[in-house]
């Protein structure tokens, strides 16, 4: 075994590492979590005033 | 969720209104220095006033201060605002303000006198780096502190990044400037050689990378939604988009090192990972930019949003050209060319200046507790934003022309493989490009002139600011 394998070895777990990000990501189990979790800007404890007309 | 949390708003202010004037200032120098390498008599043949001490203190201005400002404070209201949680302490924050500002002092003084390490971006002596690294591991206490202790479930992404931002600065920061100091101005670094090379621009271009990017992305997580009044285009896409590229920035430094010493596996590395750092930043562009999808109209009417979004097309400009010219082969045509420094102004004109600019439009009303983007005058927005992107464009346009010129003027050799152009020629020939540059720095700058006389009148027309209403209005309805 040379150090070509382990570039070898170090490719594929970092594609492994993608994947498994990406598949938590894109899991349809937090699928709801993390559409909550993009409304967070919108549910400031804010005053009144500055929240206008609404 | 009935109450107003009394937030510290007081150091987001302070920073908002230091944004402005050290984009001032940083901007003033730029075109000074423009100016210089257009006629090179208003060096004045002095050494306080000379293009060598006064381009660090651009670099050191408008990245450091301005930016830094725009980062600083940005990031102190938005982690308060999504962690719903006051931030970790008053002193702590003050502490933060006022060290920020004497590291800048100290930059403003030291550099036109001529003390520097000589490292590109790190050009400050050990007293003031060791003063810097204090307050950035106050000001990294400080923002990680008030994310622990957050009312919110969910860390928003905005927060992810910030937190790369301001870990990842710490580490490069302490590491690329150890050194030995002989005299209380004066240290050599621990680093020599191709290892100090390596080192400097390992420090030099996550720089770029989580100083000029992740921070800045952090900021466009918060402000397009909150402008654009709808959540980022996929939450998802984010996750993916953050990870990835706090994974592969750390690895592109060797690209600044190409046909050096350093070995060329090490070269290689970075270009590679260079090309593939495309997919990451379009990825982040991608999400910015669908955010406004099925809300297009705004971009008509409003000149915040335009900010916000032009930014993000200047991003994916330069995040396009930056792995174009990692490749080695584009790279010996490009480097040392004024092709770089207009590829650097895309992304900090362009991207980084524009978005900040955005964001404090937002923000500042808000802080002077008025309505998101309220500012005194939109048409003088809408002003702003036009001469901005004139500004860029002109500037980063001459500079390609410039950069293509001086690096084909170089390679040309004659039959007899003597070189067809000596050097002043090509410097001779790159005249026009540096008086349009001269032109779209200082049109940038009027722009800066008007944002700071709306962000005067916006100031001065409020009647209270943000946390200080009285008792019987602070009841809100969420």
């Amino acid at each position: 075994m040379d150090i070509n394998d382990l570039r070898g070895i170090a490719t594929i777990l970092c594609m492994i590492g993608f994947f498994a990000i990406v598949y938590w990501a894109y899991g349809p189990s937090r699928k709801a979590d993390f559409e909550k979790a993009g409304l967070l800007p919108f549910e400031e404890l804010t005053t009144e005033e500055e929240k206008g007309d609404e | 969720m009935t109450h107003n949390p009394e937030y510290n708003y007081k150091v987001v202010r302070q920073f908002a209104v230091m944004t402005v004037v050290w984009g001032i200032v940083g901007m003033l120098v730029g075109v000074i220095i423009a100016a210089q390498l257009t006629f090179p008599i208003l060096n004045f043949d002095s050494p306080y006033f000379h293009f060598g001490r006064l381009r660090p203190l651009h670099t050191n201005a408008v990245i450091f201060a301005f930016g830094g400002c725009a980062l600083m404070g940005t990031s102190l209201f938005i982690v308060q605002r999504t962690c719903q949680t006051k931030l970790l302490s008053d002193k702590l924050a003050a502490f933060v303000f006022w060290g920020w500002q004497a590291v800048i002092l100290s930059a403003v003084i030291t550099l036109p006198l001529g003390y520097t390490t000589s490292k590109e971006y790190a050009e400050l002596e050990w007293p003031i780096d060791i003063l810097l690294a204090v307050v950035w591991i106050a000001y990294a206490i400080l923002y990680l502190g008030t994310i622990v202790k957050r009312k919110t479930e969910h860390i928003y992404v905005a927060n992810w990044f910030f937190s790369a931002f301001i870990i990842a600065v710490a580490m490069l920061h302490i590491v690329n400037s150890l050194a030995v100091p002989v005299t209380f101005m004066k240290s050599y670094s621990i680093y020599a050689g191709t290892v100090d090379a390596l080192v400097q621009w390992w420090y030099g271009h996550n720089a770029v990378g989580f100083y000029l990017t992740a921070g800045f992305l952090g900021m466009m997580y918060y402000f397009v939604p909150k402008q654009a009044e709808r959540p980022v285009y996929s939450y998802r896409l984010s996750v993916v988009h953050f990870w990835a590229l706090i994974a592969i920035y750390v690895w592109a430094g060797p690209h600044h090192l190409h046909y050096t010493a350093l070995p060329d596996w090490a070269q290689s590395v970075g270009m590679v990972m260079s090309l593939v750092l495309l997919a990451p930043s379009w990825g982040g562009m991608i999400n910015g930019i669908m955010t406004l999808s099925g809300a297009w109209d705004k971009l008509r009417t409003d000149p915040v949003l335009k900010f916000l979004v032009v930014s993000l097309s200047f991003y994916g400009m330069s995040t396009f050209e930056g792995p174009m010219l990692a490749i080695k082969s584009v790279n010996a045509l490009s480097h040392y060319t004024d092709w770089t420094i207009g590829h650097v102004h895309s992304g900090a004109l362009g991207w980084v200046a524009m978005i900040s600019i955005g964001a404090m439009y937002h923000l500042i009303p808000v802080l002077w507790g008025k309505k998101q983007g309220e500012m005194y005058s939109i048409k003088l927005i809408d002003l702003h934003f036009w001469l901005a992107t004139i500004g860029t464009v002109l500037y980063i346009a001459s500079m390609w022309v410039n950069g293509l010129m001086q690096g084909l003027m170089w390679r040309a050799i004659n039959d007899d493989g003597t070189l067809t152009y000596s050097f002043a020629e090509s410097v001779e020939a790159s005249f026009p490009g540096y008086v349009v540059r001269l032109i779209g720095g200082t049109i940038f700058f009027i722009g800066m002139l008007l944002m700071a006389y709306n962000v005067w009148k916006t100031i001065a027309t409020a009647d209270h600011v943000l946390g200080d209403e009285p008792l019987d209005k602070q009841e809100a309805s969420v």
